[in-house]
């Protein structure tokens, strides 16, 4: 079996390219996607960690993440498609209504 | 039994209310009508139970709830019916009961008909009870409920603007009179711990001592407070523009009833002010005063209204001369045959401007006695009633009056002549009014004066009645027959005197004698002018042009609070609007404002409106901490 380190740097790698593309990429939905990354990330260290440790806990955090992901991934497309019905655009650069 | 008395009303008030709108005017106006009928026959039944008392303890009381138990101060609404009361409730309710029942013939066609029986009754239940109350604090709401039906009534037709800006001038004016009565109120408790008459009058010479300034100041403060109500110096103003309101409302609230409020709470108040002789000598000074310079003006007024409300105006300074020489059966006396006899005349001009579709200039008039003859004669009456011709009812009250204006201890000479002099221009100024109104030759146009038409019975029925009442009313007060003299009989025990006060037979028929030919000489030099030498009026007019003038603008008194009064109040209003409104109120919140305001400037830059940078900001934040906690950790 792999050492953890190798899962952990896979994680870290898979997290930092999810954050990477939410800073830099304008498209909502592929914004979206990168946060989705960023959670799975999340998750192949909380399953290393609880393989590794032979605790049941790091899966069941993982089940959660996982429905909360589910959850989020139904109202965050919702917004996504009425913003797009309200500016024809998915760039996240449009939604600025806050700003004066 | 009691309350049933101004009970009647209000239920006239409410039946109105509920199903008057949709019933329509007739409805409305019979059920006004009908229920001022049934509060004189109450107000009739109390007064005879009344006479079925032995003199000395004729007093119904009536206890409804306790109104305002807050510590020390204890108020009951509870009413009281005694002779004084009595005969103002039994003035307030007939004389009411027939200018409602006018009314229905007057009002027909009018647009606001409904609302204008809703407020008629409404003024009834305030009149009888500011009259029937038992106390300062019921009296006082009476007052004030009063003051603003007379505010609704002047401004009924408040499409028009002079209407509107009367019942307002009415309203402010009344008010500065209020305010002193109020403050009194407050003198009475301070020094009574009590608002009750049953206490606090009794008790006034024992508390206050004769002559003392407290009574003295509370006195001042009453007789201000009716200033404003009864239209004295220097209140008076506002009652000649209240002629803008209906005239059966000019007859029952600025002549009749409300404006007389000011003498029954003298009269009412009598135990206090006879501890205050100089509150006494304020009151019957002011009231000779004002009899005088209201009679001046009505000589010289063009409009039927106005004549007459200067003439209410004038009569009322008869009543506070008799009160403020201590002659309160006499001022009761002459509100009662100045109800009748000027009730008469509002309702007879009323009648002339009925047919005459709204003129109320009488240089316009002239000839009308063929066209009206009903009106014509009750006109005629009245006019001879309230000039002092025997034996009309004024002849009787005014004699009172006078009699003691000269006769007691607190009058004098002047004020004798006074009154007399105000009988000469009583005189004068009525029958020119009728002269110039009934006779002569018509300068209507043709058209108009073949159109002309008496006034419908419903109106004629309230004129012949009060008619009847102007001839005879002055009957129960008869002053040389001893035993007949009922009225001050009745009424003396309210104000702590005998009954059948002892007469100087000779004095007093040689004044009767002076003050009728006084009157007989106003009118025959009112018959002069007017009937006789065509325009001899206009002829002295044109003689003295500035004395004219002075008499036509109302001495200028008008002009003159507006200069020192008015405009004064108006600029400082404006320089406190621009002071203090704009300069510190507005300021201040406008400054928080923008206070706030620069420091979201200052940090708006924060908030770039772009997901991103929000998203960089809780990335950098998650890193700070987990660095942090590393560190601390290490």
């Amino acid at each position: 079996m792999a050492p953890l380190e190798h899962y952990l740097i896979l994680s870290a790698a898979l997290f930092t390219l999810g954050v990477v593309g939410v800073v830099v990429r304008r498209n909502a939905i592929v914004v979206f996607l990168c946060i989705e990354l960023m959670l799975n990330g999340a998750n192949l260290a909380f399953v290393a960690y609880g393989s590794f440790l032979d605790s049941l806990d790091g899966q069941l955090i993982v089940f959660f993440v996982m429905a909360v992901a589910a959850a989020e991934a139904a109202i965050g497309l919702a917004i996504v498609v009425l913003i797009y019905r309200n500016r024809e655009s998915t760039d996240v650069d449009d939604v600025n209504l806050l700003k004066l | 039994m009691l309350t049933s008395i101004l009970l009647l009303p209000l239920a006239g008030v409410l039946v109105n209310l509920l199903f008057g709108w949709r019933r329509g005017e007739k409805f409305a106006g019979w059920v006004a009508t009908g229920a001022m009928g049934l509060a004189f026959l109450a107000a009739a039944w109390g007064f005879l139970s009344l006479l079925g008392l032995p003199p000395g303890q004729r007093a119904l009381r009536s206890f409804l709830f306790e109104w305002i138990p807050v510590g020390g101060l204890q108020v009951k609404a509870s009413f009281l019916l005694d002779p004084l009361s009595s005969v103002m409730a039994l003035v307030v309710t007939g004389v009411g009961f027939l200018i409602h029942l006018y009314s229905v013939g007057y009002m027909h066609g009018d647009r606001g008909a409904v609302r204008y029986f809703i407020y008629l009754n409404l003024f009834s239940f305030s009149m009888l009870t500011l009259v029937l109350g038992d106390n300062f604090l019921v009296l006082f709401v009476g007052w004030e409920a009063v003051g603003l039906c007379s505010y609704l009534l002047i401004g009924f037709w408040h499409e028009r603007d002079s209407a509107a800006e009367a019942g307002k001038k009415a309203f402010v004016v009344n008010r500065v009179g209020d305010f002193c009565f109020l403050i009194a109120l407050f003198l009475v408790f301070s020094h009574f711990g009590s608002l009750d008459f049953g206490v606090v009058l009794p008790q006034a010479a024992a508390t206050l001592g004769a002559g003392s300034a407290a009574a003295t100041l509370i006195c001042l403060l009453l007789f201000a407070g009716a200033t404003g109500k009864s239209a004295q110096i220097p209140l008076y103003v506002w009652l000649p523009d209240a002629m803008e309101g209906p005239t059966p409302v000019s007859a029952l609230i600025h002549a009749a009833t409300m404006v007389t409020a000011g003498v029954y709470m003298v009269a009412r108040m009598s135990a206090l002010f006879a501890l205050s002789p100089l509150a006494m000598g304020v009151v019957a000074t002011i009231g000779a005063l004002t009899l005088l310079l209201a009679g001046s003006i009505a000589v010289a007024q063009n409009d039927i209204k106005r004549v007459l409300a200067y003439s209410t105006v004038s009569q009322l300074g008869y009543m506070f001369l008799a009160a403020g020489v201590g002659a309160y059966t006499a001022a009761i006396f002459h509100l009662v045959t100045h109800a009748f006899f000027k009730a008469l005349l509002f309702l007879g001009s009323g009648s002339v401007i009925h047919a005459l579709h709204g003129e109320q200039d009488i240089r316009r008039m002239g000839g009308l006695r063929a066209g009206l003859p009903v009106t014509s004669w009750t006109f005629t009456v009245g006019g001879l009633a309230i000039a002092g011709i025997f034996p009309f009812a004024g002849f009787f009250s005014k004699d009172a009056i006078l009699f003691a204006a000269m006769t007691s201890p607190h009058g004098g000479l002047l004020f004798w002549l006074a009154g007399a002099a105000g009988a000469f221009m009583t005189a004068f100024y009525m029958f020119r009014l009728i002269f110039k109104t009934f006779h002569g030759r018509c300068s209507l146009p043709i058209e108009q004066q073949a159109r002309l038409h008496e006034s419908p019975r419903v109106m004629l029925l309230p004129l012949q009645a009060l008619a009847a009442l102007s001839i005879a009313g002055g009957w129960m007060g008869l002053p040389l027959i001893r035993g007949a003299d009922f009225f001050g009989d009745f009424l003396g025990p309210v104000f702590g005197k005998g009954a059948g006060a002892h007469h100087e037979v000779v004095l007093e028929v040689a004044m009767m004698a002076v003050s009728l030919a006084v009157a007989l000489l106003g009118i025959f030099m009112a018959y002069n002018f007017y009937i006789r030498g065509q325009g001899a009026g206009a002829a002295y007019g044109r003689r003295w042009p500035r004395l004219y003038r002075l008499l036509l603008n109302k001495y200028y008194v008008d002009e003159l609070y507006d200069g020192l009064i008015v405009q004064p109040i108006k600029r400082a209003s404006i320089w406190a609007w621009r002071a203090f409104e704009d300069g510190l109120v507005d300021a201040a919140v406008n400054g928080a404002g923008a206070a706030v305001e620069a420091a979201g400037g200052a940090v708006r830059r924060l908030q770039t409106g772009y997901v991103k940078s929000y998203a960089v900001a809780m990335l950098a934040g998650a890193f700070a901490i987990l660095v942090y906690l590393t560190v601390r950790g290490g």
